[in-house]
């Protein structure tokens, strides 16, 4: 089963190195691991989709907190959350598929972000299954490029509040 | 030069910059620091200058891993932190061993290696190697200080990271030029970490329940490990054990942390554990776990582990909770404080049945072994628990000279047995004697070591003759690395498969590093040889040569429940 866990870390060198190599250490499978600052310049915040079952999970979570430089984890599991992916597109267009494309794009409330005279270049975010689905609907013109950032999440407030 | 620079500092601040070798050397004493081990090179020549006048006891090994060991057992032994400085590259690299085997044990260590300088990182600069990237997986933290104004504060950090919790080894590197930097150094800068927070006090609802499971046992059993001694709490651990009358089983490392001559102790559990003790907990309704981690050498096959027992497990590492077996009432915190807690809360349960059962166990199979024929390497230990009256801190190598010295030296107090228990280093012993000595100066050091483990790292007898350290070295000698041969002997068809050294003559060797030797080839000349070593002056080796395909029973052979012991015929063939 997949779970997303929210991990606030120290914005330091090697913080990364440490994570990885405890998921690596303890055999614990990562889907996606995504890193960015937040408001706070001394903190990072890591998001990662793991495998596993609960026991697993339960392991991955204390291990993670075990870390010194990781300052909170927060698991997303039995919770109402967000979660976006984003990713980049290059989509094979010759100009007679380019109506057909693009209303693949309205479709999918994604966006061009770069046309060539063969390619055209698409962001798309959402839910992963989103980006799955526009994955495929985009194989048969022929994809040259993509690239996912996978996922990051925030639990909903409207959960949150009640 | 711009306009608005501030004028010059006053001379007095300029004179209280210091260079970032002589902050080490000022925290360190700062925190307390008397006794370091460690081995110079070049980039922390800075650094050994400023250890050059300082007050500090300063060993050298012959070898970093040894150096390693060495203050992993200081600190096993004293209950303070193990301090270890080397150089970079190869002086790192050869930490590693022992920094895994403190990381494994949860031993207090801070180890400082020298860096090149900041610039020259990642250049494959001479006796460069990226030491937190080899390290991490064998610390509980390391961290590279690349401003000197950090330097102190770091080192504060890493002793407080190392000693609290569940402590660890911490590894600091330390770029040349960062020990050549200068800077102010302030004496009260707080830590900064954010990300470590421990709890110390128990939960009092889950107190309360592991209590009250308690007072509703009747066969509960106690299975205490290394975290008691780590947290000081054989005192408590003790007045629980007689306030409700439970029953005590330790694990290797526990060994020592509840007194052996006590009515309530069941000795050592697990693989080559008392069959008393394997079949009290398999047979117990309570297993009260504090500060051990339900290792594989102590579970046997973990889906029939305890199988009727309600568990409790008290510990300050949330995550060996659950890790390997499903806990019903987990109590996180410091063993003292949640069993000073306990105390308070158990009843007074007699439990004869459970006692009488237990007694009978003990009466069928008590440790022991067949004393007939050649020079028994039990009989060697057993030896030198009588003359010295089990009051001896003993460190082991690993396999068979290990679980003897387990088995058959009793102990009755903490840090008193110091052993590679989670990564079973062999080569841990002569070096860990070393440590021991170093912290304990006045008390009788003794590794009980096998001839394979002693030939690892033997170069360390030079170091003991070089600070006169009086440690005894009892090599029980089977010209076999004994484990490996034991385990050839049972599951691989006698096919001794490359378990065999021809080793030194080791009491002549001895004598070259400038210490006794004394070799023993029959059983009748072991009390008078070692009463010879206890009585020498300095560092002593015996070379004791054992009787060669004994083995260590009983044992539950891999995959096998922890009462499917074998061997056990040995104690009917004796009865």
């Amino acid at each position: 089963m997949k779970h997303i866990i929210s991990a606030l870390v120290e914005n330091k060198p090697g913080v990364l190195a440490h994570v990885a190599g405890m998921f690596a250490a303890r055999a614990f499978n990562i889907d996606s691991l995504v890193v960015g600052r937040t408001e706070d310049p001394k903190l990072s915040r890591m998001t990662i989709v793991v495998i596993g079952d609960d026991r697993i999970l339960e392991q991955v979570r204390k291990q993670l907190a075990k870390i010194i430089s990781v300052v909170k984890v927060q698991d997303f599991a039995n919770q109402q959350v967000v979660a976006r992916d984003l990713m980049l597109i290059s989509v094979s267009a010759p100009p007679e598929k380019r109506p057909e494309i693009l209303a693949l794009i309205e479709m999918f409330r994604a966006k061009v972000v770069d046309l060539g005279t063969k390619f055209v270049t698409i962001e798309v975010s959402g839910p992963e299954r989103k980006i799955e689905a526009f994955i495929d609907a985009c194989r048969p013109y022929g994809i040259k490029n993509l690239a996912r950032t996978g996922t990051i999440a925030m639990s909903r407030h409207t959960k949150a509040e009640a | 030069m711009s306009s608005n620079k501030p004028p010059e500092a006053p001379s007095a601040a300029t004179e209280n910059l210091k260079p970032g070798s002589q902050i080490i050397v000022d925290t360190l004493i700062e925190l307390g620091v008397d006794t370091i081990f460690g081995y110079p090179g070049g980039v922390v020549l800075p650094l050994f200058d400023k250890l050059y006048d300082a007050p500090i006891n300063f060993i050298i090994p012959r070898h970093e891993q040894g150096g390693c060991h060495m203050a992993d057992a200081y600190a096993r032994a004293s209950s303070k932190v193990g301090v270890i400085i080397v150089t970079s590259g190869p002086g790192a690299c050869n930490l590693t061993t022992g920094l895994a085997t403190a990381m494994m044990d949860s031993v207090p260590i801070v180890a400082m290696t020298g860096q090149v300088r900041t610039e020259l990182i990642g250049n494959d600069a001479f006796q460069e190697a990226d030491t937190t990237g080899i390290t991490r997986p064998v610390t509980k933290h390391n961290v590279i200080v690349k401003d000197v104004k950090e330097l102190a504060r770091t080192i504060r950090e890493a002793f407080l990271i190392a000693s609290t919790g569940r402590p660890g080894p911490v590894l600091i590197d330390i770029p040349l030029d960062v020990s050549v930097a200068r800077c102010p150094h302030t004496q009260s800068e707080q830590t900064k970490l954010p990300g470590y927070r421990i709890r110390t006090q128990g939960h009092p609802r889950q107190i309360a329940l592991a209590a009250k499971a308690i007072n509703e046992s009747d066969r509960p059993v106690l299975y205490v490990g290394g975290g008691v001694i780590t947290a000081n709490a054989s005192n408590e651990l003790r007045e629980l054990a007689e306030k409700a009358h439970m029953p005590v089983t330790t694990t290797l490392l526990g060994l020592g942390c509840f007194d052996q001559s006590k009515p309530e102790s069941l000795d050592m559990l697990g693989m080559h554990g008392a069959a008393y003790a394997n079949y009290a907990v398999q047979e117990c309704d309570l297993l009260i776990a504090v500060g051990a981690r339900f290792d594989d050498r102590v579970t046997g096959k973990l889906k029939t582990f305890a199988p009727n027992a309600k568990i409790v497990h008290i510990d300050i590492d949330p995550a060996s909770i659950s890790k390997n077996v499903r806990v019903d009432i987990p109590v996180v915190g410091d063993a003292k404080l949640i069993l000073t807690e306990l105390v308070k809360q158990v009843a007074h349960g007699e439990r004869t049945p459970w006692f009488t059962k237990i007694s009978n166990w003990k009466a069928k199979f008590p440790l022991r072994y067949d004393s007939a024929g050649g020079l028994k390497p039990q009989y060697v230990v057993e030896e030198l628990s009588r003359q010295t009256e089990g009051k001896a801190i003993i460190t082991t190598g690993v396999g068979q000279n290990q679980m003897w010295a387990a088995q058959f030296y009793q102990y009755s107090r903490p840090r008193q047995f110091i052993s590679s228990g989670g990564l079973g280093t062999m080569g841990f012993g002569l070096p860990a004697a070393i440590g021991a000595q170093v912290a304990r100066p006045d008390e009788t050091v003794i590794a009980i070591d096998g001839d394979c483990s002693f030939n690892m790292t033997l170069t360390e007898l030079s170091t003991a003759v070089q600070y006169n350290l009086p440690i005894k070295v009892c090599i029980l000698n089977n010209g076999y690395m004994g484990m490996v041969r034991q385990w050839q002997e049972l599951f691989y068809n006698k096919r001794y498969s490359k378990s065999f050294l021809k080793n030194p003559d080791f009491a002549v060797l001895a004598r070259a590093f400038g210490a006794e030797g004394i070799r023993v080839d029959k059983k009748s000349d072991v009390p008078k040889a070692v009463k010879q070593m206890l009585e020498c002056k300095g560092p002593c080796v015996a070379d004791f040569r054992i009787e060669r395909e004994e083995n260590v029973w009983p044992m539950v052979a891999a995959g096998k429940s922890l009462d499917e012991m074998d061997g056990l015929d040995i104690f009917e063939r004796l009865a």
